[in-house]
């Protein structure tokens, strides 16, 4: 719930075109209650034969409840999506401030696509909050004490009856519906997982079952799945019918206690006779108002889900002191090198047997030298990287920034002016779904068409990209998928030369590059770092010509003392930057 | 979109007797609903003008009890009957969608539609749920309720039964009408919202490189910009589109007001009684309120349909046509000549007109950078896709004694593919155990061939299978290795003793003596007599090859600089 509250605060902007909303919603929906009582009693009125001038009121009053409902509530929904709309900008803008302190390193879901996709979603859920709960429950829980009320005043008994019921339907039949939908589902649930695997399994290994003929036989594997899946389906549908039964079942009886309880009264002369039909025919009105709202509690469990994933990242904790810790230090003049000593450092939320943790590391790169830091993947080549970047804080030891007159810490140093002298090629290097041109520019906004060219150029992609019939105005498509993994990773390098960082932190160039690819890339940005220092992590320095030291990242836990691999090429599979795949680990 | 598209009750067999179920609950509840109207009516009436008590009415009351108990059974025997045959069909659809993205092969099911048939078949079709469970008997209700409703007042008040039968169709033709203009502006809109979200989710998971490059906080404006454009522009179209539920809304319950007056104005002329009067007040909303939940319950609907369109495309795609002999010829020569193949995904052709013989008894090596179409002319040879150019010759001696020269397309693709056995690069095991992983290359094998195959394979010395080849190897072989799954593949490729064997790097990720191994065991197989093509990266493994042919990619493209840049 707490999660919920946090949430609500971002509606806190857009509060007053919420109110309006809830007031146009109420007074909508109390016209439908309205117009079935003030017509109720118009006909019973009627029935007495008096005057015609005598109902003149109630006439005008049906005939407006008639015309303000639809118009009321087209009013309601368009200030509604407003609101929600500015909420969700408002969210976004929230939820990327705070993605801003954490990227890349304080979140797991920063190393996973569909993490990622997810939260974002979340932000699309949590919208809900507002348009399908909070303003709905707001309009009956005023529509429904209203008329409690008002029916209150002609006969008591049936007011109590009536409120009775409602607060059944609102808040006792979406309670017991939710609480039969979620035994479904967890009976339901682990034949859902076997069906899902079993269906990826199928399609991912379909060519190969057509190459040996076993096509049938998975496919009756995953019949099986589907059958029971299908048989717990039907299973549970009974009890997920409850919730319909009930609503119409206290609308009923609603509606036959307050004939039971209006017949006396009017014998007795507790009630008037003309104003029985009224004492009917509400709460038959405002029953089918509630019963329009009740299927929306269904979503509470998912928004509450996605507002809770959503305020976790919000209050997740910055992998990196923001500002600088002690006084801040001014960057030293260049040219720079770099030095760490006895760092450990390791992604926020691992253990510390996980892979990627880094301990103990010394290492110094001298101004101007270039040297590979190896080790496999796993060995925290990542997490090096990003502690460079003041992405990430190290636990033990001293990261620094060497120049010509001293030495900073880097946890001491602001971490953008950090980052405006140590640049970083990511073996990840997000592409993003805009034009050639677009995805170099951002490595410095005010460069020059012939500075762009250029750094093009010296990374190999100018004459290809020149070659598409939209030149650099060609759309990369989504990650970059319309380039070949040797274009994106020269994309990647033409950004870090436009840039022109003095200090150049090169990360696995070459993985998933085909070997010809991968020994041209590394050959040229050995080349093209000339004038100054490089860090290239790889595991495997042979391809780099002409390094001035190779280090080895040491195995940096005793955990995971065993020998990585003997022999192994390197060519991991969709295993990115932090951990090898557990099977891999097994060898 | 149709709200009942007829292909539904086509391939969902289970659709057409729930609906004949819906349609007599529906009559039912109908009935039912004019019945209650009936009892309330009698009761008011004869208590406020007839001066009835309790006692005169207890028939009355009772029969509402029967009547209000009833109605709430068959609301609960609708909802289940929708449940039930929604879990039927979508467990029919599935197993259809399955079958036929599996038969229509691996060029069909590459990329983006890999990942779409496995969300439609997992999560996807329980959007049916819906459409289902919430639209269908509501639209069966929409149809029945009126009429039914409409008979009971026609004799009752001819002047309201006209009211209520000029209005009502005026509702889906005034909704229709909306809908149908603001349809193109609505779908641009849907699309930009799609657009919006994934333009946010692009920024944010480039995050760490705008932050390399100090652009991160430039974003925020951006973004901020971005979302109120959108939102304005959503406004402009939503105003337009909620017209259609204020047309409902509006005639509904205006309909409903004329109605009250109408009866209103006859009471006091004597025109028409109090219990009739009140019948038809409580009857005519009851006429609006399924058309007004089938509104809203359109969402629903529109995306169970969707789910169900996207099951009838993969069930309606047109299959590649396949060969139909089966007096297939031991492939003793295999010419593959000015074979292309276009992908959708890429701009050039791979491979773009190659020519590859092989041989029985001869390893050819097949090398080149990735991206030129190495496992493509695997699949070619496997008979899992055709080549958009040039074709592939099969000769050999046939079983009836003599020898043929025919055309790889002309064969029937199970009966071709019994001779071929294939290596993937990341093979995926069917199997509890390595020894049935490895049957699956013969299942009629023995128990000593499944051994020696594995032998051969190097999997039996191999440690790291603590029960060896009775090891469980987990959903597709996820517990073992790369390196271990790739020896399964091969052993089962042995196992099979194939004519053509085709391998795609296996030796990748082996140390120099698990490659000795392997290469040792492909040597074995060409000895044996089959043909033998080895896709290859490492130096080791061409080497071996008797031959070894290099894919070059064609066209102005950076991969092909990179490759006169090394030495």
């Amino acid at each position: 719930m707490r999660a919920l509250r946090r949430i609500l605060a971002a509606g806190r902007p857009v509060r007053s075109r919420l109110l309006l909303a809830a007031l146009a919603g109420t007074a909508a929906a109390g016209s439908a209650v309205a117009l079935l009582g003030t017509s109720a009693w118009l006909v019973s009125a009627a029935a007495l034969q008096p005057p015609v001038l005598h109902l003149m009121v109630a006439i005008v009053a049906v005939r407006f409840f008639g015309i303000s409902r639809g118009v009321l509530r087209y009013l309601e929904r368009l200030v509604s999506h407003d609101a929600a709309f500015r909420v969700l900008g408002e969210l976004r803008l929230q939820l990327y401030r705070r993605l801003e302190r954490l990227a890349p390193a304080g979140l797991p879901a920063f190393r996973s696509g569909d993490l990622l996709a997810r939260l974002v979603g979340d932000v699309d859920t949590v919208q809900d909050l507002w348009l399908r709960l909070l303003l709905p429950y707001t309009v009956i829980a005023a529509v429904g004490g209203g008329t409690v009320l008002a029916v209150g005043l002609l006969l008591p008994s049936v007011a109590a009856v009536l409120a009775a019921a409602l607060v059944a339907v609102v808040v006792a039949v979406p309670w017991l519906a939710s609480g039969l939908a979620r035994r479904a589902d967890a009976a339901v649930a682990p034949l859902r997982g076997d069906l899902s695997t079993s269906t990826v399994d199928l399609v991912r290994s379909a060519p190969e079952l057509v190459a040996y003929g076993a096509v049938e036989q998975r496919l009756a594997a995953v019949d099986r799945c589907d059958r029971e899946l299908a048989v717990a389906e039907r299973r549970s549908a009974a009890g997920l019918g409850v919730g319909a039964l009930l609503t119409t079942l206290l609308a009923g009886a609603s509606v036959w206690a307050a004939l039971a309880l209006g017949v006396p009264a009017v014998r007795s002369g507790q009630l008037p006779g003309v104003l029985l039909a009224v004492v009917v025919l509400v709460p038959l009105a405002v029953h089918e108002v509630v019963a329009a709202v009740v299927p929306a509690a269904s979503q509470l469990p998912r928004v509450r889900a996605a507002a809770e994933r959503v305020v976790t990242v919000l209050d997740a904790p910055a992998p990196v002191a923001e500002p600088p810790l002690g006084p801040g230090q001014q960057v030293p003049a260049g040219p720079y090198g770099l030095r760490l000593s006895g760092v450990d450092a390791r992604w926020p939320g691992t253990p510390t047997d996980a892979p990627g943790v880094v301990g103990g590391l010394d290492l110094v790169v001298a101004p101007g030298s270039r040297v590979a830091l190896v080790g496999p993947s796993g060995s925290g080549k990542s997490t090096v990287a990003a502690v460079l970047l003041r992405f990430l804080d190290p636990s033990a030891g001293l990261a620094e920034l060497v120049g010509s007159d001293g030495s900073a810490d880097l946890t001491a140093l602001d971490p953008d002016r950090c980052r405006r002298v140590i640049g970083l090629a990511a073996q990840d290097a997000h592409v993003f779904d805009t034009t050639i041109e677009e995805n170099v520019r951002l490595a410095r906004r005010d460069a020059t068409d012939a500075e762009l060219r250029d750094a093009l150029g010296r990374a190999r992609l100018l004459e290809w990209a020149l070659a598409q019939p939209l030149g650099l105005a060609t759309p990369v498509g989504e990650h970059g998928a319309r380039l070949s993994g040797g274009q994106r990773q020269r994309l990647a390098l033409a950004r870090v030369l436009l840039a022109d960082f003095p200090v150049l932190v090169v990360d696995e160039p070459t993985e998933h590059l085909d070997e010809p690819t991968a020994a041209a890339l590394a050959a040229d940005l050995v080349t093209l770092s000339a004038g100054r220092t490089l860090l290239v992590l790889t595991h495997r320095p042979e391809l780099f010509p002409e390094l001035d030291a190779v280090v080895s990242l040491p195995a940096a836990v005793a955990a995971r003392s065993g020998s990585p691999g003997a022999g192994d090429d390197g060519r991991r599979s969709a295993c990115g930057d932090g951990g090898p795949n557990r099977t891999e680990e097994q060898r | 979109m149709r709200p009942l598209d007829p292909r539904l009750l086509r391939y969902g067999r289970a659709t057409a007797p729930y609906l004949a179920v819906v349609v007599a609950l529906g009559v039912a509840t109908a009935v039912l609903v004019v019945v209650q109207a009936g009892l309330i009516a009698h009761a008011i009436a004869e208590t406020f003008l007839g001066g009835a008590g309790p006692g005169q009415l207890r028939a009355t009351l009772v029969a509402l009890v029967a009547v209000v108990v009833l109605r709430a059974v068959l609301a609960w025997a609708v909802e289940v009957a929708s449940l039930r045959a929604s879990a039927t069909v979508k467990a029919q659809l599935r197993r259809q969608v399955l079958a036929r993205a599996v038969a229509l092969g691996p060029r069909w099911l590459a990329g983006r539609r890999r990942a779409e048939i496995t969300t439609l078949t997992t999560r996807g079709l329980d959007a049916l749920d819906g459409y289902f469970a919430g639209y269908l008997p509501q639209l069966v209700l929409a149809v029945l309720v009126p009429v039914v409703v409409l008979a009971r007042i026609v004799p009752a008040d001819l002047v309201a039964a006209v009211t209520i039968a000029v209005t009502l169709p005026l509702i889906p033709v005034f909704m229709a009408l909306v809908g149908v203009a603001t349809e193109a502006r609505n779908r641009r809109r849907w699309r930009a919202l799609a657009r919006l979200g994934h333009h946010f989710l692009d920024v944010v998971s480039g995050l760490g490189t705008l932050k390399v490059f100090g652009r991160a906080w430039a974003q925020v404006d951006n973004i901020r910009r971005v979302n109120d454009d959108y939102r304005r522009a959503t406004m402009g179209t939503l105003r337009i589109a909620f017209l259609s539920s204020l047309v409902l809304e509006l005639l509904a319950t205006l309909a409903v007001a004329l109605v009250a007056v109408g009866i209103g104005l006859r009471l006091v002329h004597g025109d028409l009684d109090l219990e009739t009067a009140l019948l038809v007040l409580i009857l005519a909303p009851e006429a609006y309120l399924p058309l007004r939940q089938v509104g809203a319950r359109y969402h629903a609907s529109t995306e169970g349909l969707a789910a169900a369109e996207e099951a009838f495309a993969v069930l309606e795609a047109p299959s590649p046509p396949v060969g139909t002999r089966t007096d297939v010829p031991v492939p003793a020569d295999v010419r593959l000549r000015r074979l292309t193949v276009r992908h959708e995904d890429r701009d050039v052709p791979a491979p773009a007109g190659l020519d590859l013989d092989l041989r029985a008894g001869e390893v050819v090596g097949l090398a080149g950078p990735s991206g030129t179409g190495k496992t493509t002319v695997l699949h070619v040879l496997l008979g899992l896709l055709a080549p958009d150019e040039g074709r592939v010759e099969v000769s050999g001696p046939t079983g009836s004694g003599g020898s043929a020269s025919v055309d790889l397309a002309a064969l029937d693709p199970e009966a071709w593919r019994a001779c071929v056995a294939w290596v993937p690069q990341d093979p995926v095991l069917a199997g509890a155990t390595v020894a049935e992983a490895v049957r699956l290359g013969r299942p009629s094998a023995g128990d000593a061939e499944v051994l020696a195959a594995s032998s051969r394979a190097g999997l039996v010395d191999d440690r790291r299978l603590p029960h060896g080849l009775a090891t469980p190897i987990g959903e597709a072989g996820r517990l073992l290795s790369a390196g271990q799954r790739r020896r399964v593949a091969l052993a089962r490729a042995l196992l099979r003793r194939a004519d053509l064997l085709l391998l795609d790097e296996p030796t990748a990720g082996l140390d120099a003596t698990s490659e000795r191994v392997v290469l040792d065991a492909v040597r074995d197989e060409a000895r044996r007599g089959a043909a033998v093509l080895l896709v290859a990266h490492r130096p080791a493994a061409l080497a071996d090859a008797d031959r070894v042919v290099r894919l070059t990619p064609i066209g102005v493209d950076a991969d092909a600089l990179e490759q006169v840049a090394t030495p």
